[in-house]
């Protein structure tokens, strides 16, 4: 069962690194539109109709046909446009920070919740108020009273 | 122990968005003021924003601090702007004109590719120093809103004045005579 199980892991990633390594190698203009930023007018390039931007895709259907690769084209582009023309910043250096900050803030969150969620059920369950302690004194005087009442 | 650990929570979680506020508050004032062109609109006369850019018509850098004591004509512009082609021969008969009296034009090209830019220079025959400013980074800090646009610095360094879009052999005149008697 578990070399089942493995081969069947090994299968899906082989499915899943097929398509991302044709992207790398043969990219074309349409995914690389999404992922590069217009400078004048700081949207995705697949948004702008600026001049710039026409240019940048005009360079870039030059360099796909000169069988560049994906992060080729995109670091000629940081050459002459700086990093900021990635649409999502490069996982490294002080960038590294907008990749991990994110799913860690998250799973702090999802912390607190589970932390506040179980304390707020546990103070739910002992809220009950708890019955008063016996005061036989109190008890006889009660039953003499009645007593008293009856008769 | 606990409470402790909760006060030093707080207070961190205080002081973290405190932080996030003062950014928030520092880029609000930042944008407001709307860089050098604005302050020349309110008829200050700041000190022009400093750069030290890549040259694109040689080798090395050019600091605009190096050139004190002349006039400066910094026009902004870019390869794919179509005013700029017909600026660029007035800018180069100004550069040739007023080079040997103390002015230096610098031709700013921003938001461009290099290749596209030296061509440009090549075609239209541009002798002035050109430098490159590829992601646009200056443009804030001048209150640029297109292309192209022109300052004119002062021999103190002070900007004297600024024009936006193409400008005639004219006004450029203007404009540098305005920057010494400034």
């Amino acid at each position: 069962v578990r070399g089942a199980r493995c081969v069947a892991v090994l299968a899906v990633a082989l499915v899943l690194a097929g398509p991302a390594a044709a992207s790398e190698s043969q990219p074309t203009l349409a995914e690389i539109e999404t992922e590069v930023v217009c400078p004048t007018c700081h949207t995705t390039l697949d948004q702008s109709s600026s001049p710039v931007a026409q240019r940048m895709r005009n360079f870039i259907r030059a360099r796909i046909a000169a069988g560049d690769t994906k992060s080729d084209i995109k670091q000629r582009l940081v050459e002459d446009f700086g990093e900021q023309v990635l649409a999502s910043p490069p996982k490294r250096g002080f960038n590294l920070l907008a990749w991990v900050i994110p799913p860690i803030a998250a799973l702090a969150g999802a912390l607190v919740l589970g932390v506040l969620a179980v304390r707020w059920s546990r103070g739910r369950g002992s809220t009950a108020p708890e019955p008063p302690a016996a005061d036989a004194a109190l008890d006889r005087r009660i039953d003499d009273e009645l007593a008293r009442l009856d008769s | 122990m606990a409470v402790g650990l909760r006060r030093a929570g707080q207070v961190l979680a205080i002081g973290v968005v405190l932080a996030l506020l003062a950014v928030l508050l520092w880029r609000v004032v930042k944008d407001s003021e709307g860089g050098a062109s604005a302050a020349l609109r309110r008829g200050e006369h700041p000190v022009a924003p400093d750069f030290d850019l890549e040259r694109l018509d040689g080798a090395g850098r050019l600091d605009l601090e190096s050139l004190r004591g002349k006039a400066v004509v910094l026009n902004f512009w870019a390869s794919w702007c179509l005013p700029c082609k017909r600026e660029a021969p007035l800018l180069e008969a100004a550069w040739k004109r007023w080079r040997p009296k103390g002015v230096v034009v610098v031709g700013l090209d921003a938001n461009d590719f290099k290749s596209d830019a030296r061509r440009f220079a090549h075609r239209y025959d541009l002798s002035y120093p050109i430098v490159h400013d590829g992601p646009g980074r200056l443009l804030d800090d001048y209150g640029l809103t297109g292309f192209p646009e022109t300052f004119f610095v002062r021999p103190d360094g002070r900007l004297a004045s600024w024009s936006q879009g193409e400008l005639s052999a004219e006004e450029i005149e203007a404009g540098i005579r305005g920057a010494f008697s400034g």
